[in-house]
């Protein structure tokens, strides 16, 4: 029975806008990042790197350098080497269309022989203070025989191109394939048109505001190891950097990863810096302490996208697509990150059907090394490229053919009757309706009234443009059997551990880890919507190998239908041994217990037990069931998800260009996402919002630059433009739901729909804006320089009407 | 060493640096002050913005003896001495205006100069351009943007309280 005062306590459970635990500490300067810590004794390490994409490194003199203030030590990779020092792996094996495994060179924690990219670490400079490390890392010295850079996959696919890595000739990691080949054939042979787009996707440096840092800590006395990292997964670091790297067993190796300023991805990797100040701080048998400068961080964080494609779309005269053929170049830059080759393979290929029914799809992908800073996950990871892909090639389809770019998207929508839908390219989608989202995304955007505004910005001399994406992602990897077969080395489950206390309050232990996503206040959210119990008596912790048993982290918007479902199960469990003691407690048989809003209940009767009554008895078990229930109320459940979760909706973007400058100015975008059950609209948003702003960055002002020599170009935030708060238009945000049929929750994952679906929608509408300039296709970003060029380096078409 | 007398949050220190050391290396290592954060090399983000006699100043690029004498003051001294949060720091929970949390002191500090400085107040397009120096990777802006539009309305006495700006 709901009482006048529970009433009056805000509602907190699964849909409140909960404003965030997480906060208060953020607001007052009491985060805690790594490079907040400080740890007795510490040293501090410069990495000396190397200036030159491609060098044979002949000599490394540290004898001056040694005798600088303050310098502890001098490592190089004849020292890693040395000690067998492993290098960082790769985790995830692709297959050859041959069936032949990838080419997988060691990426050494300290270059060894070779450097291959600007930002390789040839030295790690140990001193007193950073300063003083950096200052000795000036005196050593290093002899380089300089060989040419491969910059670019052009230049590193040439016949004479030397190679990068002697295991891999021709640079070349893989060359893989999905799909049917002949039925694809076979549907370009039947069809009416058939349309060719090739386009690229441009390379981004992440750049989350905290950059990287890493401690290494060891107590000789008892041999424990311990890294404190920037790390989205710190039990994955802990795995990857035990057991194939530095060979420290588990039990002695303790991983925590903070609080941590943004990842986006970049920070899911196991970088050669942390392995080398775990190495290092037991060399010296003290603390040993990195933080990136942002210089750093633009050479070193691994980068994302970097495609170059060809993409045939065969059609009927209906307009209905027939067949998708679709030939990938990867850049995987100079060395394998952790899971750089799934994302052009199984992250993207399989994306290719998108919300189409496309009935043959043959996607071939060529990753390919170069001297550049390793390629691997960076929001939304193989799933943007497949969607900028395909939503521009669905425009440039109905430019070709006169069909209106609305209509051809219906006509080849996957209909809501048509779930679970079992893609050509190996997904079995499970639950959406595009139809909806599209609809509801053109009545938020005025799509309708838009000839208005293109005609007023056109009075203004202005040319105004507005462009749709209707996409869909893949969220919530993975089954753990799906993706070893595929070629993960590892399983994709998540872990929860709900620690009921005494009094009834109540601990999380998640394998979740929450770097701006909001965790402490969503999952909390689940625990009281569950358990019945107050917002302010859950606490959630993550990010310590020490306290959580176990975990894959956050990437790939896994948390909530990953992890969340783990936290569901755990919960169950709880509830069903909860229901037990209040059985006995109230001398009713089990089956006839009842739980809602945190009381047990007697079914039919006014017979009650609060949630702290069961937790209290569990603890203090003086009148308890004790020969056939043991003490104590905490629960673990692992949750292996059944299948990925599917995400998708329709992005609109409206852009107005000044013919005079160029400049491309965001005037709306509308994003209408379906993420499955919300938990936190208020999130929700902030998460759609802040994957929009990327998005956009993409699309209008981000690209990473190499010159041909493999220096890199857009190397500081005065060189890359990351999207600043008047580079930005307000993103208005709303949800259509249908549930994910396979996880508890009902839940698909937010945090990367904002990136994947917004690119195509911001160029369509800058392709729409310049209709009167026979443009078919731009590639991102739309800079003020390129639009410029498109508008005075072409005649405006007159329209003959 | 140079010794460097300086008034933090209201409380006086007087610290020996380097002639190098940088206000930002004096706040994190020499007070453990580590609020205010450093995101790039370049001046550029304004993660370590902090208020240096009253002005919001970027503390990775002011050397620590240029700010002999001042008065300075960093997110761990804007709110009242009981704990109330600044309208700034409320209105940012308010409007979930922060996410990862690394740009947040940097971003708050800016914005209660900002508004401080337009007491006439400022329009949504003011607010983006006054936001030039700071850059924020997860937000989008749209929310912090919002944020500081309902805190100036508390700091100015336009309205009582965040909540109330909401409406």
């Amino acid at each position: 029975m709901d009482t006048g005062a529970e009433s009056l306590i805000p509602f907190t459970g699964i849909g409140a806008s909960v404003r965030r635990k997480e906060d208060l500490r953020f607001l007052s300067g009491r985060g805690h990042y790594t490079d907040d810590i400080s740890r007795p004794g510490q040293t501090h390490v410069w990495f000396l790197r190397s200036p030159h994409a491609h060098a044979r490194i002949v000599s490394v003199d540290t004898a001056a350098a040694a005798r600088m203030p303050g310098v502890v030590a001098i490592f190089t990779g004849a020292d890693t080497a040395a000690d067998k020092i492993g290098g960082v792996p790769c985790g995830w094996l692709i297959h050859n269309k041959d069936g032949t495994p990838m080419r997988e060179p060691p990426h050494p924690v300290l270059a060894h022989g070779k450097a291959r990219f600007v930002g390789d670490a040839v030295a790690m400079v140990i001193a007193e203070t950073r300063q003083q490390a950096r200052d000795a890392a000036e005196a050593v010295a290093v002899e380089y025989e300089v060989l040419p850079g491969l910059a670019s996959m052009a230049q590193a696919l040439a016949p004479d191109a030397p190679a990068i890595h002697e295991e891999a000739p021709g640079n070349i990691c893989y060359d893989w394939h999905i799909g049917d080949e002949a039925a694809t054939d076979a549907a370009f042979a039947r069809a009416k048109h058939v349309v060719t787009l090739e386009l690229v996707n441009n390379r981004l440096i992440p750049n989350a505001m905290e950059p990287r840092s890493a401690i290494g800590d060891y107590d000789p006395t008892t041999g424990d190891h311990t890294l404190y990292t920037t790390s989205q997964n710190p039990h994955v670091i802990r795995l990857l950097m035990g057991a194939f790297v530095l060979n420290i067993p588990e039990h002695k190796l303790r991983v925590v990863a903070p609080d941590v300023g943004g990842g986006f991805g970049s920070k899911i990797f196991h970088y050669i810096e942390e392995a080398a100040v775990t190495w290092a701080a037991a060399k010296i048998a003290r603390p040993v302490k990195w933080t990136a400068d942002r210089t750093e961080s633009f050479m070193t964080d691994a980068h994302g996208r970097d495609h170059v494609s060809v993409a045939k779309l065969a059609l009927d005269e209906h307009g209905t697509f027939l067949g998708l053929r679709v030939s990938t170049q990867a850049n995987m830059g100079a060395y394998l990150s952790t899971f750089s080759t799934s994302v052009p393979t199984y992250l993207y290929a399989t994306l290719l059907a998108g919300v189409y029914t496309t009935p043959a799809i043959y996607a071939e992908v060529k990753a390919v090394f170069t001297n550049t800073v390793p390629v691997d996950a960076y929001r939304g990871a193989g799933r943007p490229e497949a969607t900028f892909l395909l939503e521009r090639l669905v425009d440039v389809v109905a430019r070709d053919t006169g069909l209106d770019r609305l209509e051809i998207r219906r006509r080849n929508f996957i209909k809501p009757d048509q779930f679970p839908y079992q893609t050509p390219v190996a997904l079995q989608y499970d639950s959406g309706d595009y139809f909806s989202t599209l609809e509801m995304g053109l009545k938020a955007a005025d799509w309708a009234g838009f000839e208005a505004r293109r005609a007023a910005a056109a009075a203004q001399g202005k040319l105004r443009g507005i462009g749709i994406s209707t996409y869909l992602e893949a969220c919530g990897i993975a089954p753990s059997a799906v993706v070893g077969a595929l070629g993960a080395r590892a399983g994709l489950y998540e872990v929860g551990t709900i620690r009921v206390h005494p009094t009834g309050s109540v601990t999380v232990l998640t394998g979740t880890h929450s770097h701006g996503q909001g965790h402490e206040t969503t999952l909390a959210q689940l625990v009281c919507e569950q358990l019945g119990v107050p917002f302010d008596k859950v606490e959630i912790v993550h990010g310590d190998t020490a306290k959580i048993p176990f975990g894959m982290g956050t990437y790939g918007s896994r948390s909530l239908a990953v992890g969340g479902s783990a936290m569901v199960k755990a919960m169950d469990k709880i509830i069903a041994k909860a229901k037990r003691i209040a059985a006995h407690l109230m001398e009713a048989s089990v089956e006839d217990i009842e739980f809602e809003k945190g009381v047990f209940r007697v079914a039919g009767t006014d017979k009650t037990k609060a949630f702290a009554e069961i937790s209290l008895t569990a603890y203090v078990p003086h009148n308890y069931p004790i020969e056939e229930l043991e003490p104590g109320l905490e629960e673990t459940a692992f949750y292996d998800p059944k299948n990925f979760t599917y995400p998708g909706g329709c992005h609109i973007a409206e852009v107005e260009i000044e013919p005079e400058t160029g400049h491309v100015r965001m005037v709306n975008f509308t994003a209408v996402d379906d993420v499955g059950r919300v938990i936190n609209p208020m999130i929700v948003e902030g998460q759609v919002q802040g994957g929009v702003a990327q998005g956009i960055g993409q699309a209008l002002l981000e690209t990473c630059v190499y010159d041909g020599d493999g220096q890199l170009l857009s190397g500081s935030m005065m060189d890359y433009t990351l999207p600043r708060a008047d580079d930005l238009a307000p993103v208005s945000v709303a949800t259509h739901t249908t549930l994910c049929t396979h996880n508890p929750l009902g839940v698909k994952g937010c945090g990367e729909v904002g990136a994947i679906g917004s690119p195509p929608a911001v160029i369509n509408a800058v392709v729409d804006a310049l209709r009167d300039y026979d443009v078919r296709h731009v590639d991102m970003p739309a800079t003020p320089a390129k639009i410029w060029s498109i508008i005075h380096g072409n005649a405006r078409r007159v329209a003959a009407e | 060493m140079p010794q460097v007398t300086l008034t933090v949050n209201g409380k006086q220190h007087s610290v020996e640096v380097e002639g190098r050391t940088l206000l930002v290396e004096l706040l994190r290592e020499k007070l453990r002050l580590t609020g205010t954060h450093v995101g790039c090399d370049t001046s550029q983000c304004g993660a370590c913005v902090v208020h240096v006699d009253g002005n919001s100043v970027k503390s990775c690029t002011t050397l620590a003896v240029a700010v002999d004498g001042a008065s300075v003051t960093t997110i761990e001294g804007l709110a009242a001495a009981d704990g109330t949060l600044h309208p700034m720091q409320e209105a940012f929970r308010e409007y979930h205006a922060l996410q990862c949390g690394f740009c947040t002191p940097g971003m708050v500090m800016s914005a209660v100069d900002l508004v401080q400085k337009h007491p006439e107040g400022l329009s949504e397009q003011e607010i983006r351009e006054g936001l030039e120096g700071n850059l924020c990777r997860c937000t989008g802006y749209h929310n912090i943007v919002k944020a500081i539009d309902a805190a100036q309305e508390v700091m100015h006495g336009r309205s009582t309280s965040i909540a109330a700006a909401a409406e």
